[in-house]
C-alpha cells in the first residue's frame, strides 16, 4: 500500500530524513520507533504533505500513485489520514461544521453523494457514541479547550468518519494517561482490516500493547537502522535507544 | 425639507454649523485624526447636495420583525404606520412634538469640532429622525433604520441624521443599515443619549454601494449604569470611516463595541474611536477584526481617555487584522491616556496571516485550501458576530460576509485556472 524509497527530506535547509526505505503492505501495522529528534514527526508530516517539509530525494508511492505529487487535501481524499500528535485548536469553527465539510469533501472525491445536515448528524452521533465522544464535543469549536484525552478521541472520531485506508499515528500516546491511551488505542485497533494499513509512530512501547504491530522499525538519525517483529519494541523498552544514537552518528 | 420651515432653534443650530463647516473645510491628512484617511481627495466636496428622491422607493427586505424607517438620500420616505409601543416616539427631528428632548440633545452628544464632518451634517441634513424610549420602557421589537443611497448621473452627497434618546431604565435595540447603488457620499450622524440605567443594543451594517463614500460619526453619552453594546459590520463602500465618540459620564456605565470588516479591491475601511471615561467604575471593551485582501487598506485608531476621577475603570481595546494579500495594508494606532491610578486598561493590535497550522489541519482532513481559508476567516470574524443577540440580524450580517468571502474565492479560483 505504501512504498517509501530512499526518502530524503529537509526542514529549513537542514536534512532530517537521510534515506528512508519502508514498505507497508495492506492489512499490516508497522511501528516506527526512535529517540527524540530522529525524524519521526518529520516522516509523518512529509507523508501528509505539510508545507516547509521539503523532499530532496527519493519517492513515496501510495496505492501505486506518487503520493508526494499530491496536494495535502488530495492525499486525505485518497485515504491517507494523519492522526496529529498535537491536534490543532481552531476557535470559531464548530466540530459539526468542520466534520461535515471534511466528510463531504472526501465523499465527493469518491463519487459518493454528500450527506445533508440530518444524515451527517445521525452518522456523527453514532460514531461519537462508539468512541465515547460526548455529543457536546461536536458542538464545541474544534479541539478548543479539549483535554489531551479528548483531543485524541476526537482524532479517532475523525478517522472513523473519514474511513481512511492508510493511517499514520504520530505519537498518539503522548499526553494520554493509561486509561485514555487504552480507549484511544483500542478504538484505532478496531479499524484494522485486510484493506487497511497503519504506521504507528511512537517513542514508547506501551501503545503497541493495544495495537500489536506486524513489524517494528527503529528510526535513528534520519534512517531506519533496524527492523524486527513486535519483540523488538519490548527489547527497546528495556535497553533504550542509546545504542542506535551512537550508530546513526 | 428646507431650512426655512425648521423651528428657530434648529435653524440657528444649522446656521452656526454651516458657518463653522464653511470656514473649516473638509478634514485633510494634515489633521491628526484623519492622518490615514483622505476623504477630500475623493472630491466629495464638489458632489451635488442630493434632492428629494424621485421614482420608486427601493425595496429592502427587513431583518425580521422590526419597526422600520427608510431614508433615501437622507430623506425620510417610509416611517412606521403601525401603533408604536406605549412610551415610544418615532418622529422627524423638526416636528416639534419632542422639541424639548431634541433640543436638549441634538448636536450635544458629539464634541463640537469645526473640522468634523458631523458639523457639516448639522449644517446640511435633510430629514432627521428621533427615536425616544420613555423611562422604564423596554422595547423588544428592534428599530430598523435603513439609509439607502441613490447615486444619479452625477455623484450626490447627503447627510442622514438620527437622534436616539433612551430615558431612565429604558431599553431598546437599534439596527442601522447603510445600503445603496451608484456613486454618492453619505455623511451620517447618529447621536445616542442613554440616561441612568438605560440600555441600547446597536447593530450597524455598512454595506454601501461599491463606489460610495461613507463617513459616519456616532456619539454615545452614558449616564450612571447605562449600557451600550454595539456591533459594526463593514463590507461596502470604496472608502468608509466609522468614527465613534463615547463619553462614560455616569458611574458604572458600560460601553462595548465589536467590529468586523472585510475589504477587497481598493477598499479603504477606517474605524476611529474615542472613549472618554469621566466617571468611576466604567467599563469599555472594543474588539475589531478585519480581513483585508487585494490592495485593501484598514485603519484602526482607538483612543481611550481615563480621566482623573474615573477610578476603577476597566478599559480594553483590541484590533486584529488578517492580511490575505501582500498588497493589503493595516494601520493600527491604539492609544491609552490614563490620569487615574486605580484602573485596569489594556490594548493590543495584531496584524497577521491565516494560521498555517490550522490550515494544514483542515486540509489534512480533505478540505480544499479555498474552503479551509473560508472556514478560518469566518471563524476569525465569528467572535464579533456572536455578540449580536437578534438572530435574523446575526444571520443576515454573517450571510453578507460569507457572500463577499465566497466572491473573493471565486475570483481567485478563476485566476488560478487562468494561470494553471
Amino acid at each position: 500500500m505504501l512504498e517509501i524509497r530512499n526518502l530524503h527530506a529537509s526542514v529549513d535547509g537542514r536534512e532530517i530524513l537521510k534515506g528512508i526505505d519502508l514498505t507497508v503492505p495492506a492489512g499490516e501495522v508497522h511501528a516506527v520507533m526512535g529517540p527524540n529528534g530522529s525524524g519521526k514527526s518529520t516522516l509523518s508530516y512529509v507523508l501528509a504533505g505539510r508545507d516547509g517539509y521539503e523532499v530532496t530525494a527519493g519517492s513515496a508511492t501510495y496505492k501505486g500513485q506518487d503520493l508526494l505529487a499530491m496536494k495535502i487535501e488530495e492525499r486525505a481524499r485518497q485515504g491517507v489520514f494523519l492522526a496529529f500528535q498535537y491536534p490543532v485548536e481552531i476557535p470559531g469553527v464548530t466540530g459539526v461544521n468542520f466534520l461535515k465539510t471534511a466528510v463531504n469533501a472526501v465523499r465527493r472525491s469518491r463519487g459518493e453523494s454528500e450527506l445533508d445536515a440530518m444524515q451527517f448528524l445521525k452518522l456523527a452521533r453514532k460514531k461519537a457514541k462508539e468512541l465515547g465522544v460526548g455529543e457536546e464535543m461536536l458542538r464545541r469549536a474544534v479541539n478548543t479547550g479539549f483535554s489531551g484525552g479528548e483531543k485524541k478521541r476526537y482524532e479517532a472520531l475523525q478517522m472513523a468518519l473519514l474511513e481512511p485506508s492508510f493511517m499514520i499515528l504520530d505519537e498518539t500516546d503522548s499526553g494520554l494517561d493509561i486509561d485514555a491511551l487504552r480507549v484511544v488505542a483500542e478504538a484505532v485497533d478496531a479499524f484494522r482490516n485486510p484493506q487497511r494499513a497503519m504506521l504507528v509512530i511512537t517513542h514508547y512501547q506501551r501503545i503497541l500493547d493495544y495495537i500489536v504491530p506486524d513489524k517494528v522499525h527503529v528510526l535513528a538519525g534520519g534512517r531506519i537502522v533496524q527492523t524486527g517483529d513486535k519483540d523488538l519494541a519490548l527489547e527497546l523498552e528495556r535497553s533504550g535507544y542509546a545504542q542506535f544514537v551512537g550508530q546513526a552518528a | 425639507m428646507t431650512g426655512t420651515s425648521h423651528p428657530d432653534w434648529l435653524a440657528s443650530l444649522r446656521r452656526v454649523a454651516r458657518a463653522k463647516a464653511d470656514a473649516a473645510g473638509l478634514p485633510t491628512r494634515r489633521d491628526e485624526a484623519w492622518k490615514y484617511t483622505d476623504v477630500a481627495a475623493l472630491g466629495v466636496g464638489s458632489f451635488l447636495l442630493a434632492e428629494q428622491p424621485r421614482g420608486a422607493v427601493p425595496e429592502v427586505a427587513p431583518l425580521g420583525d422590526t419597526i422600520r424607517l427608510l431614508l433615501v438620500n437622507g430623506n425620510l420616505v417610509a416611517a412606521p404606520d403601525e401603533p408604536l409601543p406605549a412610551g415610544v416616539v418615532v418622529d422627524r427631528l423638526d416636528s416639534g412634538f419632542s422639541a424639548g428632548v431634541v433640543q436638549a440633545h441634538l448636536g450635544q452628544v458629539i464634541p463640537a469640532d469645526a473640522k468634523s464632518l458631523a458639523t457639516l451634517n448639522s449644517a446640511l441634513f435633510a430629514d432627521g429622525v428621533v427615536l425616544r424610549i420613555g423611562a422604564g420602557v423596554k422595547v423588544d421589537r428592534p428599530f430598523e433604520i435603513v439609509s439607502f443611497g441613490q447615486g444619479g448621473d452625477e455623484p450626490v452627497a447627503f447627510h442622514p441624521r438620527c437622534l436616539v434618546v433612551v430615558e431612565e431604565g429604558g431599553s431598546a435595540t437599534l439596527i442601522e443599515r447603510h445600503l445603496g447603488s451608484g456613486s454618492y457620499f453619505s455623511n451620517s450622524v447618529v447621536e445616542i443619549a442613554l440616561a441612568d440605567g438605560a440600555s441600547l443594543h446597536h447593530y450597524k451594517q455598512q454595506d454601501e454601494a461599491a463606489h460610495a463614500v461613507h463617513v459616519a460619526t456616532t456619539g454615545v453619552s452614558l449616564a450612571g449604569g447605562a449600557r451600550y453594546a454595539g456591533v459594526l459590520v463593514q463590507t461596502g463602500a470604496r472608502l468608509a470611516r466609522h468614527e465613534v465618540h463615547a463619553a462614560l459620564g455616569g458611574q458604572d456605565a458600560s460601553f462595548g463595541l465589536d467590529g468586523a470588516y472585510l475589504g477587497a479591491g481598493q477598499q479603504h475601511l477606517d474605524t476611529t474611536t474615542f472613549v472618554n471615561h469621566v466617571a468611576p467604575g466604567g467599563a469599555s471593551r472594543q474588539v475589531f477584526k478585519g480581513v483585508l485582501d487585494d490592495q485593501a487598506r484598514g485603519v484602526y485608531q482607538g483612543t481611550v481617555l481615563v480621566q482623573r476621577g474615573a477610578q476603577k475603570t476597566d478599559a480594553h481595546q483590541l484590533s486584529k487584522a488578517l492580511l490575505l494579500s501582500p498588497h493589503a495594508e493595516m494601520d493600527g494606532k491604539p492609544e491609552l491616556e490614563i490620569y487615574a491610578d486605580d484602573v485596569k486598561c489594556g490594548h493590543g493590535c495584531t496584524v497577521g496571516d491565516i494560521d498555517e497550522t490550522a490550515l494544514f489541519y483542515l486540509r489534512a482532513r480533505g478540505i480544499d485550501e479555498a474552503t479551509a481559508r473560508h472556514l478560518l476567516i469566518e471563524a476569525f470574524l465569528a467572535e464579533v458576530l456572536d455578540q449580536i443577540e437578534v438572530e435574523p440580524v446575526r444571520q443576515a450580517f454573517a450571510a453578507v460576509l460569507g457572500e463577499r468571502l465566497e466572491g473573493a474565492h471565486a475570483t481567485r479560483r478563476s485566476d488560478d485556472h487562468r494561470q494553471g
